[in-house]
Formats: C-alpha cells, structure tokens, sequence
C-alpha cells in the first residue's frame, strides 16, 4: 500500500515539474517575456535593467531554474496591474471558486441520482424519456450561453434572481462564505446550477445506467422476495450499489468544474480565481496567469492522486494491476 | 404466394458495405433528420456571402439608425430583418450565416488537422509499442487529465491571439482523445492474421500502418471524429465568448453571444438568443449524427 502511494506520489511531482516546464517556456519562448514585463514605451535603460532583473539574458535553464527555487519558496511574481504577488491574489479568490463548484456538486448529486435512478427504474415512461432527452442536451448545451438565457428569464423578465455579483458573505473560520445569508444563496443559485448541468446530465445517466444493472441482479429480486417495501428496495438495496461510481466519477469531475468555473464566473460575474485568470489574460498580466496555471495544475494533481489512493483502498484490484505493471 | 417470390427475392439482392451502412443510417429517424440540418447548416455556412440577405460587414449599407431592431421589424428603406439587428445595426440573421461559416471552418479544420494528426501518433505508439507506446501513452493520459477547456487556455495564453492560433490550440486539445482512439482500435487489428501475412511478405512499417491497418482503424475515428468536431466548435465559442479565441475581425458565432451579452440586461435579448440557438443546433444535430453513427458502425449492435 504504502509503495503504491510513494509511486503515485512521485508520478504527480514528474507531472507537476513538466506542466511547470510547460508553462514556463510557453510563456518566455513562445512569447516574448520582455514584451510582457514591460510597456512599449518604456525607456530603453528600464528595459535593460528588467532584462537583467529578471535574468532574461542568462540561458533559459538558468531562468528556469530560478522560477522553479521562487516557486518553491511561494514566489511565483508580482502582478502588474494589482501590483501584489500573484500567489496571494489567487489565494483570496480561491474560496469563492471554491465554494461555487462545491454547490454545483451538491446540486449534480440532488437533482441527477433522484432523476436517473427514476429513469432507470421506469425505463419506458414518457417521463423517464424526457429526462434521457434532457439530459443529451446538457451535454450538447454551451454553458455560457445557457448561463445568459438563465439571466435573461430568472434575471431580466421574472426578475426572481440577481444576476451577477456574490451576495451577502459570512466569515466561517476565517473564510467568507455566501451560502448561509438569504442574499448569498439567492446569488449562489443561478451560477451553481450553471456549473452543474453538465454534471447533473453526467450523474443522471450513470445512475441510471447503475439502477437499471441492479434492478435485475438477484439481491433486489431476494429483497422484493422478503416483502420489504419498494422504497426501501429502492432508496436502500439499489442506492447502495449506485453510490459507489457516482461518487467516484464525482470526485475527479470537481477538477473540470473548477476549470468550467472560469466560464460561468466570467458569465456571472462571480469575484473568484477563473474570473481573475480571464482578466489577467485581457490584461497581458503574465505573472498572474502563470501562477493561476500552475496552482491549477497543483489541485489537479492532488485530486487525481486522492481520487487514486481512494480507488486502491475502496478496489484492491487497482493496486494489485499497477505492482503488476 | 407473392409472399414466397418476395422472401427469395430479398435474399437473392447483394448489398454492397455502403448500401447496408446508408439504409441502416436511414432507419433513424430523429438521426436522418439531424443529418438533414447538418446537411442545411453546411449548406448556408458554405454559401454564406450569396444567401445572406445583406453583407453585415460592408459599412456601406449598415446604418447605425437600425441598431437594436427586434425580430420581425422593417426598416425606414423598407428592408426586412428576420431576426432583428445588433447593436450597430447589422442584420442578425446574416451575421449567423456568416458566423457559421466561421464557427464551422475553425471546428472542422481543426478537427481534420487533429485526426490525422492523432491517427498518426496512435498508430506509431500501437505499431512499435514497447517504450514508444508506454511514452506517448503517458502524454496522452497526463493531458485527457485536465478539461480541454484548461488545456485550451494554457495554449492560448502561450500562443497568443489569432485564427492560426486557435486552430493550433484546439489541434492541440484534440489529437489525445483521436490517438487514444486510434492506439485501441489497431492493437486488436494488430494481432489479426492479415497483418502478420503482410509481415511476413515484408511489406515496409509504413504500407502496413497506413494501407492496413488504418482502414481498419477507421470506424471508431469517424464516430470520435464528429464528436469531437461538436466539442471544437463549443469550444472555441466559449473562448471567443471569453474574448481570448478569434479576433473582433473573425465573428464567429462566439463572439456575437458575447457583443450581445452588454444588450442583455436591457432587454433586447435576441442579440445572444439567436447565434446561441444557432450554436445549438449546429452542436446537437452533429452530436445526434455522430451518435447513429456510433450505433451503424458497431458491429456488436448489428442485427
């Protein structure tokens, strides 16, 4: 057990040091870094003191070298038009990112499984077919776009919902957090949702996929054989069985709707870290992009490696493949 | 007695591959229609500039007196606008067409390079194997790791701004799920007796791979091919709706949501409706295309 996490351990840092490879000579190559660090109508002794500040003149393994011991010690650069270190910009947007694709995974689980699993129960329903269809057009829907319909009907015609912005916060150990003020949720609805309908089209087909595998294996027939109710059959027996991939695949989807928040916060306006990689990118704001890419990438690797060390504790089979390999 | 003559006559009829493919692809409904409105789609995506009732991006005859019309509406010289204007006045329905040319180019364009591209790392990594396959395979796991929207913008913010770029980027994005594809169908072609009988003719590495086994290969590609040309035009709708795809000077479908977003909140929401429905459609009827196709080319599904 304990070799199979310092191998994946040791994978995730080779993945880490080449993604940082990566973005680094994307940015310094492939782009022209002094172009990015200075304004064109700097002097020419500022441009030759940044070249030399930043070390641009030294061979590109030394300039490596130097990201890599900076970002090591939390330094990935200072931003240019906050003027602050990126680290810490992204660090105070986290939170809010984080708590969207936290809601929008709460609501893929309370909206899908109810819905697949009555899909998979009922397969020929009309409404069981209504769902299916609905659910290959969250696959097919372009989030944004349905982001701005949901303004333009909950927003701009019912006026039900506010439409950008995040609403009253309250501060829970330390972090703001809007989901327990009546104007937080009310802010947090239409953004979660959004986020989510890809997922909830995702979770409505595995479970149904899973009911309708378990509706026929023998373990429900014995369970209707007993008399027990066809809800606890249901909400007991065949839930049980569902909940093992759902959560799973849940869990390595909560990275993509981290990465999709950057759509749906720029749609609504949502003050977390995808919204500020949008304006950074507007901006030419090379330090903050950079240092957004590679915490990205860091909270990827670790949820790919959760997501693996749970997998081998849940199915030792995973763990017996891999020493095998 | 009619009904003996029929039976025979049914049996005694040879279909060719392509006959049984197309009338299988028929039975379909929903599919048959789907492909009728790709077939539209294309159609007006190729013919644009003749079929637009008006050039949107000729400053001659776009008046900004007729900015904001809502569907329907006619204007002082009496032209028609079928689905109202935007905010300076350019006809909606024509910027669709000519957006859809567009949105259409990139995605496909994108999507070929990628399959070929993909087809040809997949069949090398498959062919070799050994630490050929183990290396790219890895790359191809690391990178199907992250959204292809993450991907995209990692791309984007090395590469720049630009058509080109865009199109480097979504290839980029792309090729992994085509090699993947690929690298699985031709290892269990690999294996079949008339590889090994083109082997042991000594045929060269690259007659085998490209006049083999690829044709073998083809199936599942052509099904990932249109799944993943739908995902290419989503996407880069969604990075020129962010304002980091395609130049102001190529409006696709994207980026007239985006021009209309501003209009939104003051109620004149046919601006975004309209290119989004379009959007829509386009993505949707190839998904649906894409998904009968799965289904005729499968051959565990044949009757």
């Amino acid at each position: 057990m304990s070799a199979f996490i310092i191998r994946r351990l040791l994978q995730s840092v080779v993945v880490v040091a080449v993604m940082s490879l990566l973005v680094f000579v994307g940015v310094n190559v492939v782009g022209d870094p002094v172009h990015m660090l200075v304004s064109p109508e700097a002097p020419q002794e500022e441009i030759e003191r940044i070249i030399r500040d930043f070390g641009l003149d030294r061979p590109l393994y030394e300039q490596y070298w130097l990201f890599v011991k900076n970002a090591l010690q939390g330094d990935l650069g200072r931003s240019f038009v906050f003027g602050e270190p990126a680290l810490k910009l992204i660090v105070q947007r986290m939170p809010a990112t984080f708590e969207l694709a936290l809601v929008a995974l709460m609501m893929a689980i309370v909206f899908g499984i109810p819905l697949g699993v009555y899909a998979g129960i009922f397969p020929n329903r009309v409404s069981s077919k209504a769902i299916m269809a609905g659910s290959i057009f969250g696959f097919s829907l372009p989030t944004f776009w349905v982001g701005l319909m949901m303004i333009m009907v909950f927003a701009v015609m019912l006026g039900w919902l506010p439409s950008t912005g995040r609403g009253d916060t309250v501060a829970i150990l330390g972090l703001r957090v809007s989901f327990l003020t009546l104007d937080g949720l009310s802010h947090i609805f239409m953004p979660a949702l959004n986020l989510a309908l890809l997922k909830i089209s995702l979770v409505i087909r595995l479970s149904r996929a899973g009911a309708r595998e378990a509706m026929h294996q023998d373990y429900v027939k014995f369970a209707r054989a007993k008399g027990l109710s066809e809800a606890r059959v249901v909400l007991v027996h065949i839930m049980k069985n569902i909940l093992i991939p759902v959560v799973t695949v849940l869990g390595l989807e909560f990275g993509s709707l981290i990465a999709f928040s950057v759509v749906t916060e720029t749609v609504f306006a949502w003050p977390g870290m995808g919204k500020l990689l949008i304006e950074a990118l507007h901006n030419l704001d090379r330090p903050l992009i950079v240092a957004y890419l590679m915490i990205i990438v860091l909270v990827f690797v670790i949820i790919n490696l959760l997501v693996d060390i749970l997998y081998s504790v849940l199915d030792p089979r995973v763990r017996i493949q891999d020493a095998g390999r | 007695m009619t009904e003996i003559v029929d039976t025979t006559e049914v049996a005694v009829r040879v279909e060719t591959p392509l006959q049984r493919f197309v009338a299988d692809f028929l039975e379909n409904r929903i599919a048959t229609g789907a492909l009728v409105v790709l077939a539209i789609i294309i159609f007006i995506a190729i013919f644009a500039p003749l079929i637009s009732p008006t050039d949107p991006y000729d400053l001659a005859t776009v008046s900004i007196l007729d900015a904001r019309m809502p569907p329907g509406e006619v204007n002082l010289d009496g032209v028609p606008f079928l689905l109202g204007t935007d905010g300076a006045g350019r006809d909606l329905l024509s910027s669709i067409f000519y957006g859809l040319r567009i949105s259409l180019g990139v995605g496909v364009t994108s999507g070929m390079i990628a399959l070929c591209l993909g087809a040809a790392i997949g069949l090398t990594a498959a062919y070799y194997g050994g630490r050929v396959d183990t290396v790219i395979m890895r790359l191809v796991d690391i990178q199907l790791s992250f959204p292809a929207i993450l991907v995209a913008l990692v791309l984007i913010s090395a590469l720049g701004k630009g058509i080109d770029k865009i199109i480097i980027a979504l290839v980029l994005v792309q090729w992994a799920y085509y090699a993947r594809t690929v690298r699985g169908s031709a290892l269990v072609e690999r294996s079949k007796e008339y590889v090994e009988a083109a082997t042991c003719l000594a045929l060269p590495p690259r007659r085998i791979l490209f006049r083999h086994l690829l044709p073998n290969c083809l199936p599942p590609l052509i099904v990932v091919g249109t799944v993943q040309t739908a995902h290419a035009i989503s996407l880069e709708a969604t990075l020129s709706f962010l304002g980091v795809g395609l130049p102001i000077t190529e409006p696709s479908l994207g980026l007239l949501i985006a021009n209309g977003f501003e209009y939104m909140l003051s109620g004149a929401y046919w601006i975004s409706f309209f290119p989004g429905l379009a959007l829509l459609i386009t993505i949707v009827s190839i998904n649906l295309v894409g998904d009968q196709l799965r289904d005729v080319l499968n051959p565990r599904l044949q009757k």
